[in-house]
């Protein structure tokens, strides 16, 4: 049976307070990732396997995060119009707005929040 | 003194396991420099002979291209000092390995011997976890020299792997080029 989304920010919440080592009530569907529960970029590697790990889902290198070492979507640390466009596509959930104003790849991390996490393992689970 | 925390390998099988043991000396000054009068070894410093077991495994699943940096603790626990003439055993396992990076599960323990009999006793767990920092999430770019697996490391590496059979994997096809 599939699960509800309630049941998967439940186990969000779970990898979120190991991964980060945050309390319970700071992981509201809300919080940002890095500004609100200071996360760093190996963090989100944790993430992405305690993920894997906890709801039997593969997350492909690149999924999550552009690839930087392609000159198509990433020049000189900066999103091309392109990697934007891409980005918008493969994780509509995210608010982007502060990545168009400023393509930073390194600020592409700001823009995840808890819900955004639990919309994309719902899309990996219903595919 | 050289920045060398494990002493050889007894066991390591590539993408899966190793273990590395670390005989505690009196000699070592950092023993007499932590609780001055009762020599013991810092957890800081089984958290590095660790990092180094853990690291070297984590290089070797990719034939040593890689940068690999510890990048994270994300727990370490130890519930029993380490005194001289002891001998610190590091078992890592890997967790997770990917292009950016790799998880690894620790366990220290401590063969000791009181009055003639050996015992082998857990000291702590640690989880940790290393960056591929050349595939990285942040993006940055570091110099194209492996200044990690040098040619110093790896010909202590040969010392480590001198009594073991340890089969690396064989180069990409994109370095035959």
């Amino acid at each position: 049976m599939a699960m509800t989304k309630d049941e998967v920010f439940v186990k969000v919440k779970e990898v979120l307070t190991t991964a980060l080592a945050v309390d319970d009530d700071e992981v509201t569907p809300d919080a940002h990732l890095t500004t609100d529960l200071g996360a760093e970029s190996i963090d989100f590697l944790d993430i992405i396997f305690q993920l894997e790990k906890s709801f039997g889902i593969k997350i492909p290198k690149n999924e999550l995060m552009p690839d930087t070492n392609s000159p198509d979507l990433v020049q000189n640390g900066k999103l091309t119009p392109k990697g934007v466009a891409e980005l918008k596509t493969r994780m509509p959930f995210l608010d982007l707005t502060g990545i168009e104003a400023d393509p930073d790849v390194t600020k592409i991390k700001d823009a995840f929040t808890v819900d955004s996490l639990v919309n994309y393992v719902m899309t990996k689970l219903s595919a | 003194m050289r920045w060398i925390w494990i002493d050889k390998f007894e066991h390591f099988e590539v993408n899966v396991a190793a273990r590395a043991i670390k005989n505690v000396s009196l000699a070592e000054e950092h023993l007499h420099d932590h609780i001055p009068g009762f020599p013991v070894m810092p957890a800081s410093l089984m958290i590095e002979g660790m990092a180094q077991t853990a690291g070297i495994l984590v290089g070797a699943a990719r034939n040593f291209q890689e940068k690999v940096i510890l990048a994270k603790i994300g727990r370490a626990s130890f519930a029993r000092l380490v005194r001289p003439g002891d001998q610190i055993v590091y078992a890592a396992r890997i967790v997770n390995v990917s292009e950016q990076g790799a998880a690894i599960e620790g366990a220290i323990t401590v063969r000791s011997s009181t009055a003639g009999a050996r015992e082998e006793l857990p000291v702590g767990s640690i989880d940790m976890m290393f960056s591929h920092i050349d595939n990285n999430l942040a993006g940055a770019k570091f110099p194209e020299f492996n200044f990690v697996f040098n040619s110093e490391f790896m010909n202590l590496f040969e010392t480590y792997r001198r009594d073991l059979n340890v089969q690396l994997p064989a180069a990409s096809a994109a370095d035959d080029k």
